[in-house]
């Protein structure tokens, strides 16, 4: 994998590239001006990204800096993307599907290095260490990030060997420190009163929605500095999925976690900063409240109004 | 799909409706009342049920066949006496009874005419095992009380009555039921001293000669290290030729023992009359088993059926192996089979791993893999022959030159044996496991290996803690079917190691204990030998089936087992509890 990146020498900011927001209050200018953008995207154009003020001076913990990500060579999946991640706060991305949201997560704890012909640009910060630079070691790098899958996959052991996996592939054998943990990461995961007393069961034998919070607990298990969420609920039903968005809500505070959601209601009850995408342009990132509500761009708006996408 | 939306009624989750013009085109069709036959796809039910049901008439009928030949071989049978219309008389036993082939210009009405086969033993005096009798000739059949069946070490089978019983010079019993009261009394204790005896030369007699010939060889050893002239040479000869006295000394007195018990033993006989008349004396030390075949209650007979089973399980053949047991063949089979599959299980695993979990899929692979798959088609013999050129000619010949070079010019490892015939087999079986480890390694979701990646595990850690364990019931199914291929290949051994009789198993009490490069039994060599290199091939007959039963018998054994170690895993492992 090409990572053609600096180390950063100076403390980071976004850039605040482009002109400082115009809100158009005039509903025909503003059509106008969304549907320019969009056919600019269409035609190949670079679009800046709109990043709220408050998003912009929060504390990072991860920053995202001009990254592209081309698959195969030519097709290019991500534009020029910029975001940070606030600290202890959970941030989702929306977007229509193909849009490059799980492409982005995925990048961010190197996975896309196990498809063949990935390469990327610029660059991203883990509280200040580079995640593409040459001598990170990836193995290393993904024990600091937690991350839940759209299915659930538990792996084929019991279901405390499923939580402490990644103590397990660390070596850790202190039978203590796990079990502390073991408790611990379900008790994070809102399952430790359903599976106390089957904790040497298999973990297939779990209903969906119990799998997909002992993905969550096994994610958490290492304490991670990052939390990513590819779409957790998508195969799950609302019961379920209620249950894991409460789960999300006791994690912030305590977890940075980026969440990729298809589902607008979810971003908006579980989210506090929120990040559109469309065409593998980051198009507008900032307070779920204002995103929602007022956003400073048309076609923002019109994806959570269900206009387009 | 909203929640009020009644059941049944579907959605497409775009909510787009079909194609207006669908419905057009379907309105302007005529309606049939009922499907097409074909349409219905009855007739593919009965195709493939009338499949399975042929495969599995096929299979049961083999198995039947099987089952009633390999099971009815020891159980006795009545014993009948044929008086002819020339005078003489026949003991034995029918074996079967068919029509003569009409001969030529023979007139067709006439009522096909029939003829028996009778087993009639007594070898050593007839020449023959069989006799065919048309069935015109017999005058008149009878089942004499006395008759009496006896398995012999020597000559096979003999019939007939018996008259008196000797001991030395002196006729202690006279007249059928004493002889033979007196025959029952004395059997046994005579067998004891026989098979104390036998067991005497084989186990002590042969450990004194093992060490004899280990010495010879040290000693030979030294001089080839250190030269003939050498005086460590000398020492060590000196050495061995103390040895050799103190040996000499036990051997004399083991022989003194063995001699006394046959001594003991000689002068034992019963003397049986065959039916035509004739007197022949038997040596009780050589009958193996004497039944009275027509005396027997059905206890009786279970007793004979249940000990004939017995000693074909435990004893050692004889009689060119149409007779006694096929031990030393149930032990190489099962030996050989354990030794391939701890060699096939790891290489292949392990090599399946490479091929999908870290070679780039691409061309090359897909020829190694279409290779490997074509290996499974190789004839057998061909194997056979690359296992006697590579292990034992190339491999064995450096082990011998290399460790045991004090033995050559006789070949120690540079021959056919146990270890090379299994090897041979591990390649054989290799593709089975090969590819049957790749199908079970392709069938692990990917989302469990990217599952166990974003936990920061390694790939070796994701292979063996997520891959390996979800793919091993897969894998102990290519096992499963490696074992029924090696279990039953014969082939191949023929020139790597099985033999005709080997005259010792490749486990015994002589240091090292484990004899990997000694040649052995095989039951599929065994089969092949009794029907197809026997001279007696019509009594051997029998003994094919049995020893095919107990053949499939052990490779459903050796299956049940591996079949109780994936179903384990896959509790382990699968959907249900721990």
């Amino acid at each position: 994998m090409d990572t053609s990146t600096t180390k950063p020498t100076k403390p980071f900011t976004l850039p605040a590239r482009g002109q400082p927001p115009v809100i158009i209050d005039d509903p025909i200018q503003r059509r106008a001006a969304a549907d320019s953008l969009l056919e600019a995207i269409d035609r190949g154009e670079r679009v800046e990204t709109e990043i709220h003020k408050s998003l912009r001076a929060a504390d990072h913990v991860l920053e995202v800096r001009d990254f592209n990500l081309f698959y195969g060579g030519t097709a290019q999946a991500l534009f020029d993307v910029n975001i940070g991640l606030p600290r202890h706060q959970v941030t989702s991305l929306i977007g229509p599907s193909g849009c490059g949201k799980s492409t982005l997560l995925r990048s961010v704890n190197r996975m896309n290095d196990l498809i063949d012909g990935v390469r990327t640009e610029g660059e991203m910060i883990l509280e200040g260490e580079s995640i593409y630079g040459p001598s990170v070691d990836v193995i290393e790098l993904r024990k600091r990030m937690g991350m839940v899958f759209q299915k659930p996959n538990p792996f084929p052991m019991s279901i405390y060997e499923n939580v402490i996996y990644p103590l397990r592939i660390d070596g850790e054998r202190d039978k203590a420190v796990l079990a502390e943990v073991c408790e611990k990461s379900l008790r994070h995961a809102a399952l430790w009163d359903e599976a106390k007393d089957r904790l040497k069961d298999s973990a297939l034998g779990l209903s969906g929605g119990q799998q997909q919070r002992l993905c969550i607990a096994r994610a958490v298990a290492a304490e991670p500095e990052v939390l990513l969420m590819d779409e957790p609920c998508s195969a799950l039903d609302p019961i379920a999925t209620g249950r894991i968005e409460e789960l999300i809500d006791e994690l912030r505070g305590s977890y940075t976690v980026l969440i990729v959601t298809h589902n607008m209601q979810q971003a908006s009850r579980t989210s506090d900063f929120t990040a559109f995408m469309y065409r593998g342009y980051l198009i507008e990132a900032g307070p779920t409240q204002d995103i929602f509500t007022s956003p400073h761009r048309q076609e923002t708006e019109d994806y959570i109004t269900g206009r387009f996408g | 799909m909203s929640i009020a939306e009644p059941p049944g009624t579907t959605r497409s989750s775009d909510g787009a409706a079909p194609p207006a013009n669908d419905s057009v085109r379907l309105r302007g069709r005529s309606r049939k009342r009922l499907t097409s036959l074909f349409a219905h796809g009855e007739p593919m039910v009965w195709l493939s049920g009338g499949s399975l049901v042929l495969a599995l008439f096929m299979i049961i009928g083999l198995m039947a066949l099987v089952l009633r030949m390999g099971f009815g071989t020891f159980w006795p049978g009545p014993l009948h006496e044929l008086k002819l219309h020339d005078g003489s008389a026949v003991l034995g036993e029918v074996t079967r009874v068919q029509e003569i082939p009409a001969a030529e210009g023979a007139d067709p009405d006439e009522a096909a005419k029939l003829r028996t086969e009778v087993r009639v033993g007594n070898f050593d005096i007839t020449g023959v095992h069989f006799r065919w009798i048309d069935n015109a000739e017999i005058l008149e059949a009878t089942t004499p009380e006395f008759a009496v069946l006896i398995e012999r070490l020597e000559w096979g089978r003999f019939y007939g009555t018996p008259v008196a019983f000797e001991i030395g010079d002196e006729r202690v019993a006279e007249g059928a039921e004493a002889a033979w009261a007196a025959f029952e009394e004395h059997h046994e204790t005579v067998r004891d001293r026989w098979e104390r005896a036998r067991d005497i030369e084989k186990h002590d007699v042969g450990k004194v000669n093992h060490t004899l010939e280990a010495a010879r060889l040290s000693v030979r050893r030294v001089g080839l290290d250190h030269g003939f002239e050498s005086p460590e040479y000398r020492a060590a000869s000196a050495a061995a030729d103390e040895l050799a006295q103190g040996y000499e000394a036990e051997y004399a007195e083991l022989r003194a023992i063995v001699d006394d018990l046959d001594t003991q033993n000689e002068g034992y006989r019963i003397v049986m009359a065959t039916a035509d008349g004739e007197e022949v004396p038997l040596d009780v030390e050589g009958i193996v088993r004497a039944v009275p075949a027509n005396m027997l209650t059905t206890v009786d007979k279970w007793g004979v059926y249940g000990s004939r089973w017995g000693e074909f399980l435990t004893a050692e053949p004889r009689e060119s192996n149409s007779e006694g047991g096929v031990l030393p063949a149930i032990f190489g089979t099962v030996m050989m089979t354990l030794i391939m599959t701890i060699f096939v299980v790891p290489f292949g695993v392990l090599a399946a791993l490479y091929l999908r979990e870290y070679a780039k899929q691409g061309v090359l692979v897909s020829i190694v893999r279409i290779a490997v798959n074509n290996l499974a088609g190789v004839p057998s013999i061909v194997f056979g022959v690359f296992g006697l050129g590579f292990f034992c000619y190339i491999v064995g010949a450096r082990i011998d030159e290399l460790f045991y070079y004090e033995r050559l010019p006789s070949a120690h490892f540079g021959t056919g044996g146990i270890m090379w015939a299994s090897l041979t087999l591990s390649l054989l079986t290799l593709p089975v496991v090969i590819v049957a480890t790749e199908e079970a390694l392709a069938a692990v979701p990917n989302s469990m290996r990217e599952g166990s990646y974003a936990c920061g595990a390694s790939k070796w850690q994701t292979i063996r803690r997520i891959v390996l364990p979800r793919a091993a019931p897969g894998i102990m199914t290519g096992v499963i079917l490696a074992i029924a291929r090696g279990a039953g290949e014969v082939a191949p051994l023929m020139i790597v190691g099985a033999v005709k009789l080997a005259p010792e198993l490749p486990v015994d009490g002589v240091a090292p204990f484990v004899h990997l490069e000694r040649s052995f039994m095989h039951l599929g060599f065994h089969i092949y030998d009794l029907g197809f290199q026997s001279q007696n091939s019509e009594a051997a007959k029998p003994m094919v089936f049995t020893t095919t039963l107990l053949l499939i018998s052990i490779v459903v054994l050796l299956n049940v087992a591996a079949i109780g170690v994936r179903s384990r895993l896959n509790r382990r492992f699968g959907t249900g509890r721990i």
